[in-house]
């Protein structure tokens, strides 16, 4: 038996960008060449774009977040990294599209870091228009099932995170 | 064995979502509990990071940021450990990567705006992969402790952010690094926000006078552990 524990989460804080994405960190930055954006491998066939926008439990706009992404199934694994527009809290992102598995409908596991964050939040964006109702998470959701799948719209997807409140996002712990 | 789920979070180790000292936390806490549901194999897995993600001075703070033959302002450091899981099994050939303030407590971002000045050879920002035996090292200076609008009086005591990328997307963890004798760390609501004083304990770095250079830079030694593998977990359940 071991004596290790993993050791306790704290907030990442409002100046993430610095370590993770120094590009939005707004201040002129050696490292901004050489960030990491994303990660894939395999054969990827099809990107497609998501715009999402993080709510709070006061209706704001979160604009602090690092928010990221990632799929792996037979033929690729996917991984994004970015951060709420500074100004206006906007991501807009090209991802590769997700497919369904044995287990699964098609989703990107979405991790989300911020200030007032002590914990990053799991969860998951599934698309619309595909078979859900084998999906082991959409059916356990019920009615907050909603709450996890994208809108299509006219030139990819949009969704909206919301961290609290009406329409709370469902989280995972998993 | 690659793709066995980890062990359950302990709710009790980690800070609660929402803890009233730390104001944030109001709006950004969800109401409903966490949904706890079987990981596929996206969770179970990880992106791959290697060397082509690594610049030659990303471990190098010091340096890093710095014109030619400059070095940033401040107590020079190695911050050194091991990443390991909770079994005590190394995890190699994984990202971490750090941020801080400088010596002063700024921080290099458009959204601080702390008196202390900027240093202009220090960024603040790090990063490296983990060795075989599991093993990391950053060259840095000490940070400042830092004010930030909590309450009327509120100082961050000296602390280093890590950023943590384990074999399976659900061992990621971000957490803070403080530095053993500060007297801020038993006044400061983000770090009070845990629970328990043995898991603060973990977060708090060792002065390590072996790993220390002659004449050049002291060391801290912090160990990182991320989830370890469920052996109660049964494929059928």
């Amino acid at each position: 038996m071991s004596n290790f524990k993993e050791l306790p989460s704290q907030t990442s804080g409002p100046y993430v960008h610095i370590g993770c994405k120094p590009s939005m960190a707004g201040l002129a930055s050696k490292q901004s060449k050489y960030e990491l954006t994303s990660k894939t491998a395999g054969n990827i066939n099809e990107v497609v774009s998501l715009s999402l926008t993080l709510i709070d439990g006061a209706g704001d706009i979160v604009r602090d977040a690092l928010v990221e992404f990632w799929h792996s199934n037979k033929e690729f694994s996917a991984w994004y990294r970015t951060a709420c527009d500074l100004l206006t809290g906007g991501i807009t992102i090209d991802i590769a599209k997700p497919t369904a598995s044995e287990d699964s409908a098609a989703y990107y596991h979405v991790w989300i870091a911020a200030r007032g964050i002590n914990l990053a939040l799991n969860t998951r964006i599934y698309l619309p228009g595909e078979d859900h109702t084998k999906d082991p998470l959409l059916q356990l959701a019920g009615n907050r099932a909603e709450t996890l799948i994208a809108n299509k719209t006219n030139n990819g997807y949009q969704h909206t995170i919301v961290l609290q409140g009406d329409n709370e996002t469902v989280f995972l712990d998993i | 064995m690659s793709e066995q789920p980890f062990k359950p979070r302990d709710e009790n180790w980690h800070p609660p979502a929402l803890y009233n000292h730390y104001r944030s936390t109001q709006f950004r806490s969800p109401n409903h509990k966490l949904l706890q549901i079987n990981p596929t194999r996206i969770e179970l897995t990880s992106p791959v990071f290697d060397h082509s993600d690594i610049q030659p001075l990303d471990h190098d703070l010091i340096h890093n940021y710095a014109t030619q033959q400059a070095a940033a302002l401040g107590p020079r450091i190695i911050v050194h450990g091991k990443l390991m899981d909770e079994d005590g099994r190394a995890i190699p050939n994984t990202l971490i990567e750090i941020w801080q303030a400088n010596a002063g407590g700024r921080y290099r971002h458009k959204n601080d705006s702390y008196l202390a000045p900027l240093d202009e050879n220090f960024g603040g920002c790090g990063r490296c992969l983990s060795k075989a035996d599991g093993s990391y090292r950053f060259y840095t200076i000490m940070p400042g402790a830092y004010p930030w609008p909590n309450g009327p009086n509120s100082w961050r005591p000296a602390h280093i952010h890590f950023s943590i990328f384990g074999q399976g997307f659900t061992q990621r963890l971000i957490t803070q690094m403080y530095f053993e004798g500060d007297p801020l760390i038993d006044i400061c609501p983000i770090v009070q926000s845990i629970p328990n004083p043995k898991a603060i304990d973990k977060l708090i770095a060792r002065l390590d006078l072996s790993q220390a250079v002659s004449m050049d830079m002291l060391a801290y030694r912090f160990d990182l552990v991320l989830r370890g593998r469920d052996a109660n977990y049964f494929e059928n359940s």
